[in-house]
């Protein structure tokens, strides 16, 4: 008799490059959270070296793309079965789950580190806190268990101002509380847009957006509400006056529209299969976002450079 | 490849296995040399103030 003997299984190599990890980070979130954080920074009184400046930045979005790596590592069962997630690098394979979370974990302890050296250790907690309550309190907590899930997980997204505003002054302050309370309020219509016309395949994996949870009425009814919230708080930077008046027209203007799209959306008929209404939301609400902060960031530096000139 | 050769009985790398490989250690060491630059501008910069 020969005894066999299964040969052991061949060592798994890695074909991830460099391009797999950077999706990891979420790029275009970090897009926004780098532009929210220049926004707090570029508004908060006193000066800060413009080198440290730049470190802070690049640490408070690697520590963004660190959480979006952690998200990615606990989500990983759920990405793959949706289409809009399924071909990021853990659900394709190109990545392993534990080569993520040591990735997400390095980056995480990394930037907060490089915050505290470049500014100071209050920014840096803050940005600590933010990735905790983005991994362990929105993916882990939040996530798959409350359809008001966005809603407080929104939060995470809203800190990046806050965090810029820490860096240069050590404290908090309303100025950057406000930039937080647009992002956060941002934040429903933006997402609840998407899983409207998502549905299906968020109610496929179990995670319990509203509109599976409450319904598409109920939804919709949401979306104005928070968009008439969100309209009337953009307008404050102008009115308290840390934004200027060109700030102040745009925040009008593109509130408008804001609310023309979310009122369209309030007024979507039930089992409308199309959801255009909602679709177009979502995009301009993307527009919307970078639109207020594009104008608060160069109105800032243009009045700084009059300023100086003057 | 002669009978005394160490790594005879090692995984071999697929083509693709070593361009990724390689792209990945290039990464590595690009992400360290940044790291002391930006540790070095840091340095220099707290000094400064």
């Amino acid at each position: 008799m020969f005894e066999t003997t299964a040969l052991p299984a061949p060592p798994q190599i890695s074909m991830a490059e460099p391009r797999d990890y950077f999706a990891l980070l979420k790029p275009r979130v970090m897009q926004l959270v780098v532009l929210t954080a220049i926004c707090g920074m570029a508004i908060a009184p006193g000066a800060i070296n413009p080198f440290l400046a730049v470190i802070s930045i690049l640490a408070i979005a690697v520590g963004a793309g660190a959480s979006g790596a952690l998200n990615m590592w606990y989500d990983a069962d759920i990405d793959q079965n949706m289409a809009r997630t399924r071909t990021r690098p853990i659900p394709s394979g190109r990545i392993k789950p534990d080569a993520a979370f040591s990735f997400g974990i390095i980056l995480s302890i990394l930037s907060v580190m490089v915050l505290g050296l470049a500014s100071n250790w209050f920014a840096a907690a803050f940005l600590a806190f933010t990735i905790f309550f983005y991994v362990v309190v929105y993916s882990m907590g939040l996530k798959r268990t409350t359809p008001q899930n966005i809603v407080i997980g929104g939060a995470a997204g809203a800190f990046p101002p806050m965090i810029g505003w820490a860096a240069v002054t050590g404290d908090v302050s309303i100025e950057g509380f406000i930039l937080f309370a647009i992002i956060f309020l941002w934040t429903p219509p933006h997402f609840w847009a998407l899983a409207l016309f998502k549905m299906k395949e968020y109610g496929n994996v179990g995670v319990p957006m509203l509109p599976n949870v409450s319904g598409e009425k109920t939804t919709r009814r949401q979306i104005f509400a928070y968009s008439l919230a969100l309209v009337s708080v953009a307008i404050l930077p102008a009115v308290m006056g840390f934004a200027g008046p060109v700030y102040g027209v745009v925040s009008v203007v593109l509130g408008a529209i804001f609310l023309k799209q979310a009122y369209a959306v309030l007024k979507m008929q039930d089992g409308d299969e199309t959801m255009i209404p909602a679709k177009k939301l979502f995009g301009f609400s993307i527009l919307y976002l970078f639109g207020l902060f594009v104008t608060l960031l160069v109105e800032t530096a243009v009045m700084g450079v009059i300023g100086v000139l003057a | 490849m002669s009978e005394n050769d160490p790594l005879k009985d090692t995984v071999k790398l697929t083509p693709a296995e070593e361009k990724a490989r390689r792209k990945r250690s290039i990464a590595v060491a690009l992400t360290l040399i940044g790291l002391v630059a930006l540790f070095y501008v840091v340095t220099i910069a707290k000094m400064g103030a």
